[in-house]
């Protein structure tokens, strides 16, 4: 069975043979509503100097306020899963000895993203970085940034402040992430067969948005997320979402926003449910909670990345038992570890559910963790041919 | 006063008490003197070039003081042998030692420079730099051994009368001097010989017969070393001049110098001497007038301009300020000062003075301070007499008696207008033309008693300017007027720093050591008998007395200098701040004019000015939090008479940060610049900055 697709993606408005009229109006619709976005993006820039100069002429403080980004000001929304960014602000002053240097950077990148916007280009983070060095004038060798970090993390600030998305900004990150699988899409006009992709895959790119990526074709019935490219690859050599009809991806860690993104519009549009399968260790836990929730730096964008129906299958604690692994696949928990799990375990979002505490609980006493590539030591395809499929018979997962 | 030394014996033939009698002799001071010579401070060719000085000039500035005179000293080092080979380190040097002092009439003349232990100073107890009389007649006959010259004197003790040149040298056998040469001259002070020594010394300025009036010329050829640095002629001049800022010394050192020389002089000099050299005319009140006595006239002004100069090889440490130091009275023992001997002997001089016939009575009441009458009473029961007793009816176990009850009576503490502070003007003054500083600061303390004797103490500080930052302070010590070169650790003074807490003052210290940074510390102890450790004078005893008033005089300008850093931090911190704002405004300027097109300049002035206001208030809000900055307290240091400071010699806070980016990590200690138009002295490297002196 095909997933329904959503209208407004069925026809790819670049496509080079797109010549009737509705593709072509359909174009034009995304035209135009980027350059209403581009026009909002642009009047919030500006209103945000207009702001600084008033308060400078009226000798008013001189300030940006910024919604923080930290724990204490993320809000667990229970009834719909997801992780909220809450109404606290911190000041950005200018004339505050340790804000002053990051009160410029943010004037500084402001007006590169203004440039970026009128005349049409995109840039990566380290290109942003590069856009915005220089010299102060008046020094002798102090730069503007001193390095890309303190770059990206005033971008960071400027989303949350402008209340606009990196790719509103025009900026975008270094791709990260492949898929594989029953799937065709659009990307930037160029139609992509992801069932053709070799043994490499599709990379996906940092911006996933409708406008970049629409989804053609889709016969597969679910995603299976992978954490790493090591395991991505086992399943893919085994042609894994040949054989069970699904989508197969792998975020590389922590999956970058592109592939949140992805995921998300996957599980949204195309009614695809996603299963996790991800490291017996309590960074492999927080992965599974990004994906699911969202992340606490990026809670401002939960709304479009969050997967609340998200599952996770495994690595599971009790697998060592079940599955009979050797002795050697165990890596013992050391403090920080420990100190991470109770962490998490104390999340709201974690705290309610009683599955997780089990786990977690249970990882604890065994005072190991394991990692995917563990359960090869039973088989090489072990974890291909058994261990996952078993798993989706039996809805045997965490939600 | 002799010196009696038994005969060695020998083991091979025994002798007789007849045949070592034979022996047996009387031997003169000089005689002893010329083999111990280590005694008086002519240890080394150095060290006697040093203290033949030392001990002219000191001699020369007593005779001025005392007759009310302000000093002229010119001092004259000539080498005698230019053409020696390039690695002999000594050579044979003239030393000529010029004052406009009263002079010293020609019948005095063999004793005051013949005889050893000749002198006016030491029979009395009153505030003056040579004590003993071995000095300038020790210097001379140093001279005579090493070279076999006699010393030539000129003096003129009348302006309108003619001078007489005279020429001796001292029979170390008798004790007494032989002359040679003794005529009648015109040629006071004696401009001819030292006309064309070079071209300073032909300026008219040099030696100017109005300058000296009256007054006498000391010339000694000896064997010595001329070198720079720690313990020079150089520094001792330095430092003299310093402590005695109402003197105006003149010096011209030796053209050739010793091929090893270390360029290490404790002060710079400024190199570009010419531009500022004060004309001398200019400032000086008549020369060789007497001086308008003590009254206060002009103390308040000290020009920090006036500093040493060098000019046409000729160095100038000018007068600072025109007033001889306050006369000292001359006072009698105090009862607890002396020893049982001493009691003795004065009993048998008084005695002799009154043939016989002199009371117990008045002779405690005539030759002790603080005995009143009832005092003495009691004094003549306690020993079992009455107040008729005669001193010489008494025996050796009255004496002692009252002896012991000198120690336990109470008595009020000895007089103390017999010492003269240099004085906080003149401390200052004398700093200011001879230390590079920014911050000047001195204390004199109240008179206090050691041993039954008067002393007091003066400190004073000067920090910052020009002085090297990374090195230990540098502690000048001074007694009675006189620099204290040698044995510097011993020194109770040197104590005294060590164990004043400077972290208080926002100073860095290793423990129980000297402070550290840009630092000079200044000690005067003044006394009428100064406890040195020892006969060549060099360092102060070590009297818990004495060094507790070192401390607290100390900790008084600490204090002041402690407020002036801490002032300094908080302008460098706002200024650090301002700086911090004005870079980043500009940046923001310019983005937001790109952004929204408000005016570039318009912004920047806006935002200026409110960082200026800003960090103003952030200053005033610092100090509320409970800092101990009051918020007038830079205006109390500046109306505070102790306190001198020279902000032009302040190190510039913006240039400052500058200068840490140039000179990257390897030096974070600030960096000491010198005022304009001077080169910059930079570290050469790590074991210490080498500090060279300008001589053009």
């Amino acid at each position: 069975m095909i997933p329904a697709i959503m209208p407004m993606y069925k026809i790819n408005p670049m496509a080079k043979d797109a010549t009737t009229k509705s593709k072509t109006g359909t174009r034009d619709r995304i035209n135009q509503r980027i350059r209403q976005r581009d026009k909002a993006t642009l009047t919030k820039i500006v209103d945000l100097a207009d702001d600084v100069a008033g308060c400078a002429f009226k000798g008013r403080d001189i300030r940006v306020d910024i919604p923080t980004r930290t724990r204490s000001n993320t809000i667990w929304n229970k009834k719909r899963g997801i992780l909220q960014m809450g109404d606290a602000k911190s000041q950005r002053e200018l004339f505050n000895l340790n804000q002053a240097k990051q009160f410029m950077q943010t004037m500084l990148h402001g007006n590169s993203i203004k440039e970026l916007i009128n005349a049409q280009k995109t840039l990566s983070l380290r290109g942003m970085f590069y856009k915005g060095l220089h010299t102060i004038q008046g020094t002798k060798s102090e730069k503007t940034f001193d390095g890309q970090d303190e770059s990206d993390s005033i971008l960071e600030d400027l989303e949350v402040g402008l209340g606009a998305l990196r790719e509103e900004l025009h900026v975008y990150a270094k791709k990260r992430g492949t898929m594989v699988g029953n799937i065709t899409i659009v990307d930037s006009g160029d139609e992509i067969d992801c069932r053709r992709m070799g043994s490499g895959g599709y990379a996906v790119p940092s911006i996933t948005e409708p406008d970049i990526i629409q989804f053609k074709k889709c016969e597969a019935k679910f995603v299976l997320h992978v954490e790493k490219d090591t395991v991505w690859g086992r399943f893919n050599e085994d042609r894994f979402w040949e054989k069970h009809n699904c989508i197969l991806t792998e975020g590389s860690g922590q999956p970058p926003r592109g592939m949140r993104r992805l995921l998300r519009r996957l599980n949204e549009e195309l009614g695809l449910p996603i299963y996790c399968l991800l490291d017996c260790d309590p960074w492999g836990h927080y992965i599974f909670s990004v994906i699911k929730q969202g992340s606490i730096s990026l809670a401002f964008e939960s709304e479009r990345l969050a997967i609340p129906s998200a599952k996770f299958i495994g690595v599971r604690a009790m697998d060592y038992a079940r599955c009979q692994l050797s002795d050697d696949v165990q890596i013992k928990l050391n403090d920080n570890d420990t100190k991470r799990a109770r962490e998490i375990a104390a999340y709201p979002w974690f705290q309610g559910n009683k599955g997780w505490q089990k786990e977690i609980s249970q990882m604890m006493q065994n005072g190991f963790k394991m990692e995917v590539e563990s359960l090869i030591t039973k088989d090489i395809s072990y974890v291909t041919e058994e261990y996952v499929p078993e798993r989706l018979k039996k809805k045997d997962w965490l939600d | 006063m002799t010196v009696s030394m038994s005969g060695t014996s020998r083991r091979s033939k025994p002798e007789t008490a007849d045949s070592m009698s034979a022996r047996q002799k009387e031997i003169s001071v000089s005689e002893f003197f010329a083999k111990n010579r280590h005694l008086l401070g002519f240890d080394n060719p150095r060290k006697a070039l040093l203290t033949t000085v030392k001990e002219a000039v000191d001699n020369s500035l007593d005779a001025c003081e005392e007759a009310g005179i302000l000093p002229n000293v010119t001092v004259v080092i000539e080498d005698l042998q230019p053409d020696r080979p390039a690695n002999s380190k000594q050579s044979r040097y003239r030393i000529t030692i010029v004052d406009n002092g009263p002079g010293i009439v020609r019948k005095q003349i063999e004793n005051v420079f013949g005889r050893l232990l000749f002198g006016s100073k030491f029979h009395r107890l009153k505030m003056s730099r040579g004590q003993q009389g071995i000095g300038i007649s020790a210097a001379g006959m140093y001279g005579l051994i090493t070279t076999g010259k006699p010393m030539v004197i000129f003096s003129r003790p009348h302006s309108r009368k003619v001078a007489h040149h005279i020429e001796l040298a001292m029979n170390t056998k008798t004790n007494r001097a032989e002359v040679t040469v003794d005529e009648e001259t015109e040629d006071f002070p004696p401009r001819s010989r030292l006309y064309s020594i070079n071209s300073g010394t032909r300026s008219p300025e040099f030696l100017n017969a109005e300058d000296y009036m009256t007054g006498t010329s000391v010339s000694i050829e000896l064997e010595g070393r001329y070198q720079k640095g720690r313990g020079s002629v150089d520094e001792f001049l330095e430092l003299t001049a310093i402590a005695n800022p109402h003197a105006r010394i003149t010096f011209v050192p030796p053209t050739r110098i010793s091929a090893d020389e270390q360029e290490d002089l404790p002060f710079t000099y400024n190199g570009n001497g010419a531009a500022r050299i004060q004309p001398a005319s200019d400032r000086e009140d008549q020369p060789g007038s007497r001086s308008a006595g003590h009254n206060n006239g002009g103390l308040s002004d000290i020009d920090p301009n006036i500093t040493t100069v060098e000019k046409d090889g000729i160095i100038y440490y000018p007068r600072g300020i025109d007033q001889l130091p306050p006369e000292t009275r001359e006072i009698q023992p105090h009862p607890r000062g002396i020893e049982l001997g001493i009691l003795l002997q004065m009993a048998k001089d008084f005695e002799a003075e009154n043939r016989g016939g002199g009371t117990l009575y008045n002779f405690l009441q005539e030759k002790f301070s603080r005995v009143s009458p009832s005092k003495a009473g009691e004094f003549c029961k306690v020993v079992g007499g009455h107040s008729r007793t005669k001193v010489s009816d008494l025996s050796p176990q009255q004496f002692e008696k009252l002896f012991r009850e000198f120690q336990e009576s109470k008595l009020p503490a000895p007089p103390t207008d017999c010492l003269a502070p240099i004085g906080i003007r003149q401390l200052q003054s004398g700093l200011l033309k001879g230390v590079k500083a920014e911050f000047y600061t001195a204390e004199t303390r109240e008179p206090a008693v050691y041993r039954g004797r008067p002393f007091l103490v003066e400190a004073a500080i000067a920090y910052g300017g020009e002085l090297p930052a990374d090195q230990p302070a540098r502690v000048i010590r001074f007694a009675n007027r006189v620099p204290l070169l040698f044995q510097q650790s011993a020194c109770s003074s040197f104590k005294a720093c060590g164990e004043t807490s400077w972290r208080n003052y926002n100073l860095s210290q290793p423990r129980g050591g000297l402070p550290n940074g840009p630092l000079v510390i200044m000690i005067h102890l003044a006394s009428v008998w100064v406890p040195f450790t020892s006969e060549s004078k060099e360092a102060i005893a070590d009297y818990d007395e004495i060094r507790k008033e070192m401390k607290l005089a100390l900790m008084v300008c600490g204090r002041k200098l402690g407020t002036y850093l801490r002032k300094r931090q908080k302008m460098q911190r706002e200024a650090a701040r301002r700086d911090v704002f004005e870079r980043y405004i500009g940046e923001v300027s310019k983005a937001i004019n790109a952004i929204a097109g408000h005016d570039t300049k318009k912004l920047y002035d806006c935002l200026l000015a409110e960082a200026r206001r800003r960090t103003a208030i952030a200053d005033a809000q610092l100090d509320e939090e409970g800092k101990t900055i009051k918020k007038d307290e830079h205006e109390d240091l500046k109306n505070d008479d102790t306190v001198v400071l020279v902000e032009s010699r302040a190190v510039h806070l913006q240039d400052q940060t500058d200068e840490a980016d140039d000179e990257s990590a390897d030096d974070g200690q600030e960096m000491v610049k010198l005022s304009s138009g001077s080169r910059r002295r930079k570290a050469s490297g790590k074991s210490g900055r080498s500090r060279d002196r300008d001589v053009e």
